[in-house]
């Protein structure tokens, strides 16, 4: 349910980010997100299409990329997938375990229309 | 219609909350406040570690406590002890967030605070999600949840800067392996402080409140050189 607050932030960084590059429409949304980081696509996709009704975003496709949580051990040098972690390097047993990569929870870009000139708008 | 373009953005998508929590945090430095987000399932054993702690620790610091929950059932029983405490209420919500604390942190006066608790909603996974601007994420896991959770919920306790594995007292009559259990976090979590705690026997909890006592030190110290008393 934290997706609620998540998409929030979302759609105020994406309008952000339109605004400067002066887009009259956003079309899409480039998401990279690590396994280690627990949203639910689904569900951002479910708040995303109400909250970004009547905005320059409203209909805007989100594309997500998700990256495996991947471990390095640093006995053997063995990377690993989060499934078969079970407290050890299911390769050599060791415990000199970390977390390689999945850490990721960025937008990395969005896709636009518009004539890319700022327009900054008066204050009302 | 004008043809599509790329705009790069490579921004956290909780970017706001974090720019909240920089705030927050700024705030917290100069006022020399070491503040600690704790976080457990419902039942974990926050409101205790609460009590235990502010039994312990009220003769030599000032204590507060904020507490991120639907009733003042949580915040009546710490208001007991006699320290300040703050409900924010979260309206239902899963988590709590940095605007929600930075909501609360002027109904508290900062001059007056060493340690700020700050007890997040009860939820192994929402919380994760959010920095708050505190200077220590505690996570509380108890063995009758099992030694299981860092593999299920591995968000949380990769944010992790303390865990507490609670209720040590049912090692005895659980099947809970400490070595599995604490592997994973590790893994998860490079050099997390780790202190086995019953709250209801008071096992372990002394090495908890010297720890506590050693980062209150530390952020005074810190304080006092960034802004000298004259």
């Amino acid at each position: 349910m934290h997706e609620l607050g998540i998409t929030e932030q979302l759609l105020e960084l994406t309008l952000r980010h339109a605004e400067e590059a002066g887009a009259e429409r956003v079309t899409r949304l480039n998401l990279v997100i690590g396994e280690f980081s627990s949203v639910v696509d689904e569900s951002i996709q479910f708040y995303w299409e109400m909250m970004a009704e009547d905005t320059l975003a409203a209909g805007a496709e989100l594309n997500f990329t998700r990256v495996p949580g991947r471990f390095h051990c640093a006995g053997c040098d063995t990377d690993f997938g989060l499934a078969e972690f079970e407290g050890c390097c299911p390769a050599c047993g060791g415990v000199e375990v970390s977390v390689a990569d999945g850490k990721q929870f960025q937008l990395e870009s969005i896709e636009v229309e518009g004539s890319g000139v700022h327009v900054p708008q008066p204050e009302s | 219609m004008s043809p599509s373009r790329k705009v790069k953005v490579e921004e956290s998508i909780t970017s706001a909350n974090d720019a909240i929590a920089g705030q927050i945090r700024a705030r917290l430095d100069d006022a020399g406040v070491f503040a600690i987000n704790l976080m457990a399932s419902p039942g974990g054993g926050k409101t205790s570690l609460i009590l235990r702690t502010v039994d312990a620790l009220k003769d030599d610091l000032r204590l507060a406590a904020v507490d991120g929950d639907v009733v003042p059932v949580d915040v009546d029983k710490i208001a007991t002890r006699g320290i300040p405490v703050e409900l924010i209420n979260t309206g239902g919500n899963c988590h709590l967030d940095a605007n929600m604390v930075q909501t609360a942190l002027p109904r508290l006066d900062l001059t007056a605070i060493d340690l700020l608790i700050v007890e997040n909603v009860g939820n192994l996974i929402c919380p994760a999600s959010f920095d708050l601007g505190v200077d220590a994420n505690v996570v509380i896991a108890s063995v009758p949840e099992g030694d299981d959770k860092p593999y299920k919920y591995p968000a949380m306790f990769r944010g992790a800067d303390v865990l507490l594995l609670n209720k040590v007292d049912y090692l005895a009559v659980e099947d809970f392996d400490v070595d599995y259990f604490r592997r994973g976090v590790e893994a998860l979590n490079e050099g997390v402080a780790f202190f086995p705690i019953s709250c209801r026997t008071g096992e372990g909890l002394e090495a908890w409140f010297d720890w506590l006592r050693g980062q209150v030190r530390a952020k005074r110290a810190q304080a006092s050189v960034a802004a000298p008393l004259s």
